[in-house]
């Protein structure tokens, strides 16, 4: 009896506990910065608390480690955002809310690039008085060995980066390494005529060729500085700061850079605010987000928005909820259908499962419209040349609509349903909850789903990126998401859609093969014309469903959340988050 | 008598050097074995350690470059040979030696897995040694009072706050304790905070304050009950009877006579726990976010990182063979049946 009631009370303490814990995040202070009242979504599409006082610490947390933060061996989002602060590249996404934050603008260079043959040759000319963090002159050499390192993916040199360069670049010697060719002139497809004009010969007409020259991989490195894979331990600065200290895994500081000249940046708007940044690395996810609410950190540097569990008890508390930002990014969660396993050859069939899905089955997966909007196209609104396409009722039926489903499935021949598999990354319990909902959502037509789940980190690798694993275990739905390396038809289409990247394995390009889509593909690459341009990449994307290759989920968004402390804040459409650049601090 | 301690411990020694490279054989056959005899090829393997969007001609490369190709046994010599000899690596530009003890080359970071262990050892060992005190003191000092008020409501409550303590996850607790203790109350660090960054050794202390309670609350509520028990034991045996008879005082026959019995297997486990900690105290590091051994192991294990796998295991085994003959001597110390044989 006793032991029953010191059990209740301990209990009862245990309860207390948790919600006074739950009431702590309440304690922070009001907005300050500008007196600006606080409001969700106050840095979408606009600034913030805007604010040009300078000083103090930014302090970001990262939940993992990181690939690397050397410019030429980097594929994090979030690490080409932060990166223009001690990076600065040919020409860059401009520091500025909204739409105008998807635009390029010239950074090194003195405009945007200038092509010829066709859009085969693109020249750029630099500024001058660049520097690197030790004084020395910023030449076109030293951005022409920043882009030629960074064409060895060896294992032991700079595996991480993308692979853009090495595809476009014209007459590449095979296996090709700085770390084995010394002589920098043996790499003919880059010319630097003098110290300060760059020109790239590609072998086919590229004419988004910008969108490379903003990629990290053409930030200066000098020569003498580089020592490889080794490069992360002292990347040389060319933006406002500068390494301090570096502790692998655990934790950077960054300084004011005393050799960058704001003068020879007037287009990116950074506005370098913070004296200093810091970047804790290793810290507990869901700590992070206590941290955020308790104004013991200032940034979840990730920029994917507060953990599932932070997110409920964020949305329902009017206070909290006052300082997120529900940011759209360039991503979208899909499940390719796969055309190689029968009956899925037969595009009734695939017609029949994007009409039968419940599109609001998969939203929920992800976090409901907090996570995004039904998509009813691949390719996200953020991408210029996005247009309304709704072939699958996606709108105007989202529950699914099982009549036409069950006529797409008479057509086919299978009139009574199939059986397949999906696939799904085992530690995403988001894509789990898609296989789940699609799973009984696709048994009412007589649909009926088998969920594989695979490692995640091996997922392109051994299991659903190869073609040849996919088809013999009967992948029919494999389920992931793409986010588009920049906002551009190009930067998220090319990798996803284009029949021609698909290899033995390590695709993400999961089988989708329409040749009208390369074709249209091609086309958009060699049109100068912007405009023109995007349209076709609207085209594909049109094609693409046509075809019903793709199960589009969900458009994404993350709920990012803003510590009162922050100043001069907004979410910047290049990134899908907070711009790292403009943001400061008014805590001293 | 020095002698054949000295030779028991030499005897110790060598004992353990083999259990090494048998516990080494094993953890190897598991990375680089099994996979092959589940069907994974040489270059499903090296396709872990190749970027994004790596050509199928530049994984089979980094599959010779690494070794992959060769039979097992070659590549389990050459790892082995690292760890005695030492060995080179290859990082691009110029060629990195990493001397013996080598525990392995990280191709992911880049670098000899050993230093890295080195440098995240005092925040472990920092972690470790504080909580053990804070449990050792708190969970035996709790065991023997609840076995000597058997019954009393004290008795009862200590066994329920064990029980909790027990049955509490530590990243429950944690996140309780950081929210309470550190965001609303302010007496604790934050999350996140590095112990070794600390100036002075109250700095280091204030960084470390929960993590030790939470690690020790965990540890202290089975030491509690174990304690209790083995006292309730020894307490009813015919010596302790003998002692009070010949008129000892009360506090001899406990410590001296009681809690000395009762020791033992605590001992015993006491030396299995903290070894078992130093590896890595994976729970507690990734929930307060300190950069130990443990959130070492998990990030290795999250970006698939088989080389730092391998060290970190290495190194947890090295500990827990080391305490273990710890324990072992100290025994002689503590109980004096075992001196006699």
């Amino acid at each position: 009896m006793m032991q029953k009631r010191m059990m209740t009370v301990a209990v009862g303490a245990v309860l207390a506990l948790g919600m006074a814990a739950c009431s702590g995040g309440n304690k922070t202070g009001s907005a300050t910065g500008g007196g600006a009242a606080s409001a969700q979504n106050a840095a979408v599409g606009k600034v913030f608390s805007p604010s040009t006082t300078k000083g103090g610490t930014l302090r970001f947390g990262m939940a993992d480690d990181w690939d690397s933060v050397d410019p030429g061996d980097t594929y994090y989002a979030l690490s080409w955002n932060f990166l223009r602060n001690y990076a600065r590249t040919l020409v860059v996404f401009k520091s500025a809310p909204g739409a105008a934050g998807a635009k390029l603008v010239p950074d090194l260079a003195q405009t945007l690039g200038v092509p010829t043959d066709g859009a085969k040759t693109w020249t750029y000319k630099l500024r001058d008085g660049l520097k690197f963090e030790d004084g020395s002159p910023i030449t076109s050499k030293d951005i022409k060995y920043g882009v030629a390192r960074q064409l060895d993916k060896g294992v032991n040199a700079l595996p991480n980066g993308p692979t853009y360069f090495n595809d476009f670049l014209k007459d590449v010697p095979q296996g090709y390494s700085v770390y084995k060719d010394k002589n920098l002139d043996n790499l003919k497809s880059i010319e630097t005529p003098d110290a300060k004009t760059i020109i790239f010969h590609l072998k086919s007409a590229l004419s988004g060729f910008d969108y490379f020259a903003q990629l990290p991989a053409t930030a200066p490195v000098p020569v003498a500085k580089d020592t490889g894979a080794k490069y992360k331990n002292h990347v040389i600065s060319s933006g406002p700061y500068m390494f301090d200290t570096v502790a692998l895994g655990k934790k950077y500081t960054l300084k004011r850079n005393p050799n960058y000249d704001p003068k020879t940046d007037p287009d990116s708007g950074r506005l370098a605010l913070p004296d200093t940044i810091t970047v804790d690395l290793g810290l507990n996810a869901a700590d992070i987000d206590n941290r955020l609410q308790a104004g013991d950190l200032d940034i979840d540097i990730a920029g994917t928005g507060v953990q599932a569990a932070s997110q409920g008890k964020i949305l329902s508390d009017p206070a909290l909820k006052a300082k997120t930002d529900d940011a759209a990014s360039a991503r979208t969660w899909f499940s390719v259908l796969n055309p190689d396993v029968a009956p899925l050859n037969n595009i009734d069939c695939r017609k029949a499962i994007l009409l039968a899905a419940d599109k609001t089955g998969y939203q929920r997966a992800y976090g409901g419209a907090t996570g995004g909007d039904i998509a009813t196209s691949l390719m996200p609104p953020l991408i210029p040349g996005h247009r309304a396409i709704d072939l699958y009722e996606a709108k105007t039926k989202p529950k699914g609509d099982l009549v036409a489903a069950k006529a797409a499935l008479t057509k086919c021949g299978k009139p009574s349903g199939f059986e397949t598999n999906i696939s799904y990354r085992a530690a995403r319990p988001k894509e789990k909850a898609t296989a789940e909902s699609l799973q009984q959502s696709l048994a009412a037509v007589g649909i009926k789903l088998t969920p594989k789940p695979y490692p995640t980190g091996d997922y392109f690798k051994l299991y659903a990126g190869k073609p040849d694993f996919a088809k013999a275990h009967n992948l029919g739905i494999m389920v992931y998401g793409w986010a588009a390396d920049w906002p551009d038809g190009f930067g998220f289409l090319s990798q996803i859609v284009d029949s021609r990247t698909i290899r033995p394995s390590g695709n993400t390009n999961l089988g989708i093969k329409i040749p009208a889509a390369d074709a249209a593909i091609d086309k958009a690459l060699s049109t100068t014309d912007a405009t023109a341009r995007n349209t076709i990449w609207g085209n594909v994307d049109q094609l693409v469903m046509e075809n019903a290759a793709v199960l589009p989920g969900v458009w994404s968004k993350g709920l990012l959340f803003r510590p009162s402390t922050l100043t001069n804040v907004f979410v910047n459409d290049g990134f899908g988050m907070y711009d790292y650049t403009a943001v400061g601090t008014s805590r001293k | 008598m020095p002698t054949t301690v000295l030779t028991y411990i030499i005897r110790r020694l060598i004992g353990a050097v083999i259990l090494l490279f048998i516990v080494s054989a094993v953890v190897f056959a598991i990375f680089f074995l099994f996979p092959r005899l589940g069907g994974a090829t040489d270059d499903d393997l090296a396709s872990r350690y190749v970027g994004k969007s790596a050509g199928q001609a530049q994984i089979h490369q980094t599959a010779v470059k690494l070794g992959f190709t060769d039979p097992i046994y070659v590549q389990y010599g050459r790892f082995a040979k690292g760890i005695v000899a030492g060995q080179d690596y290859n990082y691009g530009p110029a060629t990195e030696h990493c001397p013996a003890p080598c525990l392995g080359y990280s191709f992911i970071t880049q670098n000899p897995v050993l230093p890295d262990l080195l440098d995240r050892l005092p925040v472990t060992l920092s972690l470790a040694s504080g909580a053990a005190v804070l449990w050792l003191i708190g969970g035996v000092g709790t065991g023997v009072a609840s076995a000597l008020k058997r019954g009393s409501a004290l008795d009862r409550s200590a066994m329920g706050v064990a029980l909790a303590g027990v049955s509490l996850p530590i990243f429950f607790t944690g996140l309780l304790s950081l929210s309470v203790f550190s965001y609303s109350l302010g007496w604790a660090a934050p999350g996140g905070a590095n112990p070794m960054d600390a100036t002075n050794p109250l700095d280091w202390a204030y960084t470390l304050i929960l993590p030790w309670i939470t690690l020790a609350f965990l540890y202290a509520a089975a030491y509690a009950r174990l304690t209790r028990a083995g006292m309730l034991e020894t307490m009813n045996e015919d010596y302790i009877r003998t002692a009070r008879a010949k008129g000892l005082r009360e506090r001899d026959v406990v410590v001296k006579h009681g809690l000395r019995a009762a020791l033992t297997p605590i001992l015993t486990i006491f030396g299995l726990d903290l070894g078992l900690l130093l590896g890595g105290a994976i729970l507690t590091e990734t929930t307060y976010s300190l950069p130990g051994i443990g959130q070492y192991a998990v990030q290795a294990i999250l970006n698939n990182d088989l080389p730092k796998v391998l060290g970190v295991t290495l190194i947890g085994a090295v500990f827990i063979i080391l305490a273990n003959l710890v324990v072992d001597l100290l025994y002689a110390v503590v109980d004096p049946r075992v001196r006699t044989q």
